[in-house]
C-alpha cells in the first residue's frame, strides 16, 4: 500500500500502464519533458523515453485527430488535454469520429483510447481554465465518461479506461488533486466502469454527486445530520456514461428523497439526467422532488466570484432540508 | 510558383503501357459507376451522392502509387481510390445509398470509411502515420482532401504535427476549383495551395491533376520519401469537378458554362487515350472489351446494391460499444418490438 493523493495515484496508473504494454503512449501539450502542468505525467518521459511519452504541439484537434490514428493502426494513445475548458477545438474529433468509429465501420475498426483532462473550479485558477463541462460528453453515444474522486478509484479507473475496448474520457477534479491522501494499492487493480459508489449510507436523503463535489456533499450531509438530524446517504456516481441507473433506484426507492449536486450549470445539466432517471425507475416512492444544487445558469466566473458561485456544504445541507420538509401539494 | 511550375509528365515514357492501359481502364470504369449513380439518384434509387467525374486522373493516379498496406484516410469524394486500394463497388454504392455496411471496408484494407466533416480526417492519418512509425513498419498513410479544406484548421493542425515529427504522410489535395460555391481564389490568397507547405517546413508540389500519369509519378515520389524517412509531402493535384458538389447542388448557379467547357477540352480520360494513341496502344478492339468489361463491373455493382438484404436494427444497435450496455439494450428490445409490431399491422 502507498499513501498517495489523487495525482499521485493517476501517475502510478499511467507508470503501470506504460510498464506493462508497450502499445501504450502518452501524448499531449507540457507531458513530457515538464511532466504536465500538473505534473501527473513528471517523471514519464525519463523512465519511458520520448517515443512513449511525447510532447505534440499545441493543437489540440490534431491530438484527438491522430489518437484515432494511433488507435486504428495498433497503439493505445492516453492523450491529455491540458484543461478540459481547452477540448473544445477538439470536440468536432471526439463527437463526430472517436465516438462512431466503432459504429461507422460496423466493428471493423475502434478507437480505444483515453483522454485525460482536469477540470472543474475551486484553485483559483485563470479564466476558461475551471469549466465542468462533462454533460456535453455524456451526452455522446459511442463515449464513456469516468471521473474519480478519491486516489483509490482515480488509479483503478484509469487503469480500467486504459483496457476499455472503447474511448474513455477521464476527467480528474483538479480541487482534490492534492487536497488529502490515502492508501492506495501497489500494482495493477481495476474499478469496473459503470458501477456508482455508495460514500456514506443514510436513510432519510440521498445526495448524488461525482468528482469534487464527493467531499462536498459529505461535508453538506453532515451539517444536515449535526443542524438536522437527518441521514443523508451519498452516492459517488463515478461514471456518468455508462450510468449506474441501478445504483440510482435504489438508493431513491430506500431514501425516498435525493439532490443532485454538480459544479456546473443547472440548466440541462447532467443532474437532470439524474432525475429523469429517478422519475423512470423510483417515481413511486419519491416523497418530494428531487431538489437540484448546481452551480448558476452563468459562464464560469473569474475566481474573485468563484465561491458565489460553487455550490458548497451550505447549499448541500439547504436542499437536503428542502426535500425533507417539502409537503405534498404545496407547491399547488 | 507560376502555372508553369506544374509537373506534368515527361516525354520520357516512365510508365509502362500496360500500366497506362490499366490506368485508362480504370478510370473509364469509375466515371461509368459515376454517371451510374448520379442517374440512379435522379430516380430516387439512390441517396444524395458526390459525383468524381472529372477527378478520375487524380484519384486513380495517385492510389494506384500506393502499397497494399499503405492506410488510406479519404474524404468523401474519393470513390475511385476507395475501389483502387481494395473497397468493392458495392459497398461504395451501399454507403451512398445510407447504410453503414458501406462504409466497412473488407479486412486487410486499409481505407478509413469516408469523412464528412471537412478535413476532420487529416489527423488521422497523423496518426496512423505516427502509429506505423513507432512500430517500424513499412506503412505510410495517405489523406485525400480538397482545395476548401485546406482553410479548415485541423489541415494546418495535421500539416504541422506530420512535419514536425516527420511522418510518413501524403497530403494529397485535390485543388478541383470549387468548395461547393467558392472558386479556388476565393479560398485562399496563394495561388498554389502546395506553397501552403513551405509555412510547415514541408516539401509542397503541384502535379497537373487531369494527367494521371503526372499524378501516378508525383505520389510514388512522394510515397518512397515517406516510406524511406524522408517525411511527408503536400501534393497539390489541380482538376476539376465537371458535375456538381453533390447531387443536391446546382453548379449552374455559381460558375459559366464557358469554363466548364473550357475543363472539357482537359478531359483526364481523353488525354489517357491520346497518350494510349501516342503509343500505338489503343486499337478501336480493345477499347471495346474494354468498356464492355468496365459495364458488366458496374452493372454487377448495381445488382448487387439492390439486391442487398435491407438493413436491421443491429447495424444501429450493436456497434456503439463493444459491449451493449444494459440501456442500450433495452432500447434495441423497446425498437425490435415497435418493428414487429409495426409489421404485424402492415400484414
Amino acid at each position: 500500500m502507498a499513501n498517495t493523493t489523487l495525482i499521485g495515484a493517476i501517475t502510478d496508473a499511467l507508470r503501470i500502464a506504460l510498464q506493462q504494454d508497450e502499445r501504450v503512449i502518452i501524448l499531449g501539450e507540457d507531458v513530457g519533458k515538464n511532466g504536465g502542468v500538473f505534473r501527473a505525467t513528471e517523471g514519464l518521459q525519463e523512465e519511458f523515453g520520448e517515443t512513449r511519452v511525447m510532447d505534440t504541439p499545441l493543437a489540440e484537434a490534431a491530438i484527438i485527430g491522430a489518437s484515432i490514428g494511433l488507435a486504428v493502426n495498433g497503439m493505445i494513445p492516453i492523450a491529455e488535454i491540458q484543461f478540459l475548458a481547452f477540448a473544445y477545438p477538439a470536440y468536432e474529433q471526439l463527437v463526430s469520429h472517436v465516438s462512431r468509429i466503432r459504429m461507422r465501420s460496423q466493428g471493423r475498426f475502434s478507437a480505444p483510447m483515453v483522454v485525460r483532462a482536469p477540470y472543474g473550479g475551486g484553485i483559483r485558477a485563470p479564466e476558461l481554465h475551471c469549466d465542468s463541462p462533462e454533460v456535453i460528453f455524456a451526452h455522446v453515444p459511442g463515449l464513456k465518461v469516468v471521473v474519480p474522486a478519491t486516489p483509490y478509484d482515480a488509479k483503478g479507473l484509469l487503469l480500467a479506461a486504459i483496457a476499455d475496448p472503447d474511448p474513455v474520457l477521464f476527467f480528474e477534479p483538479m480541487r482534490i488533486y492534492r487536497s488529502f491522501r490515502e492508501e492506495v494499492p501497489e500494482g495493477y487493480y481495476t474499478v469496473p466502469i459503470g458501477k456508482a459508489r455508495v460514500v456514506q449510507e443514510g436513510t432519510d436523503c440521498t445526495v448524488f454527486a461525482w468528482g469534487a463535489m464527493v467531499p462536498v456533499a459529505l461535508q453538506g450531509a453532515d451539517l444536515a445530520r449535526k443542524q438536522h438530524g437527518i441521514s443523508v446517504e451519498v452516492i459517488d456516481l463515478r461514471s456518468l456514461s455508462p450510468l449506474d441507473r441501478d445504483a440510482i433506484r435504489d438508493s431513491v426507492m430506500k431514501t425516498g428523497r435525493a439532490v443532485v449536486l454538480h459544479e456546473a450549470p443547472r440548466h440541462a445539466g447532467f443532474g437532470a439526467e439524474i432525475v429523469a432517471t429517478i422519475n423512470d425507475l423510483a417515481l413511486d416512492a419519491l416523497m418530494a422532488p428531487v431538489m437540484r444544487v448546481t452551480g448558476y445558469d452563468t459562464p464560469y466566473p473569474l475566481f474573485a466570484l468563484e465561491d458565489a458561485y460553487m455550490p458548497d456544504a451550505a447549499r448541500v445541507a439547504e436542499g437536503i432540508v428542502q426535500a425533507m420538509n417539502y409537503e405534498i401539494g404545496a407547491r399547488l | 510558383m507560376s502555372v508553369d511550375s506544374i509537373r506534368v509528365s515527361q516525354k520520357e515514357p516512365q510508365v509502362s503501357t500496360d500500366m497506362l492501359q490499366r490506368m485508362y481502364e480504370l478510370m473509364w470504369m469509375m466515371r461509368q459507376l459515376d454517371r451510374r449513380a448520379v442517374a440512379l439518384q435522379r430516380q430516387g434509387r439512390l441517396g444524395t451522392y458526390a459525383p468524381l467525374e472529372g477527378q478520375e486522373a487524380a484519384q486513380i493516379g495517385s492510389a494506384l502509387a500506393l502499397r497494399v498496406q499503405d492506410f488510406v484516410f479519404p474524404s468523401y469524394r474519393e470513390h475511385a481510390v476507395a475501389y483502387v486500394h481494395g473497397m468493392p463497388l458495392k459497398r461504395i454504392l451501399l454507403y451512398w445509398n445510407g447504410r453503414y455496411d458501406g462504409a466497412m471496408p473488407p479486412e486487410g484494407v486499409n481505407l478509413f470509411p469516408v469523412s464528412v466533416p471537412i478535413a476532420t480526417q487529416i489527423p488521422h492519418a497523423a496518426g496512423a502515420a505516427l502509429a506505423a512509425k513507432l512500430r517500424g513498419l513499412d506503412q505510410i498513410a495517405v489523406t485525400y482532401f480538397g482545395d476548401g479544406a485546406t482553410s479548415e484548421g485541423d489541415f494546418h493542425e495535421a500539416m504541422n504535427f506530420a512535419a514536425v515529427m516527420e511522418l510518413p504522410l501524403v497530403f494529397f489535395c485535390q485543388n478541383n476549383g470549387y468548395a461547393i460555391s467558392l472558386p479556388s481564389r476565393k479560398q485562399t490568397k496563394v495561388q498554389r495551395i502546395a506553397e501552403k507547405a513551405t509555412a510547415y517546413g514541408m516539401e509542397g508540389v503541384t502535379v497537373d491533376g487531369n494527367d494521371v500519369i503526372a499524378v501516378y509519378l508525383a505520389m510514388r515520389e512522394a510515397v518512397a520519401k515517406a516510406a524511406s524517412g524522408g517525411g511527408p509531402t503536400l501534393i497539390e493535384a489541380v482538376t476539376y469537378r465537371m458535375g456538381s458538389h453533390t447531387t443536391a447542388d446546382d453548379a449552374s448557379r455559381y460558375r459559366d458554362a464557358s469554363e466548364v467547357e473550357m475543363w472539357k477540352a482537359r478531359d483526364p480520360i481523353l488525354r489517357a487515350e491520346n497518350a494510349l494513341r501516342e503509343r500505338g496502344a489503343f486499337s478501336e478492339e480493345w477499347v471495346t472489351q474494354v468498356r464492355k468489361h468496365a459495364e458488366e463491373i458496374v452493372t454487377e455493382a448495381i445488382l448487387d446494391m439492390q439486391s442487398e438484404p435491407p438493413v436491421t436494427l443491429d447495424q444501429l444497435f450493436d456497434h456503439v460499444y463493444r459491449d451493449m450496455p444494459k440501456e442500450l439494450a433495452i432500447q434495441k428490445q423497446e425498437a425490435l418490438s415497435r418493428q414487429a409490431k409495426g409489421e404485424s399491422v402492415r400484414g
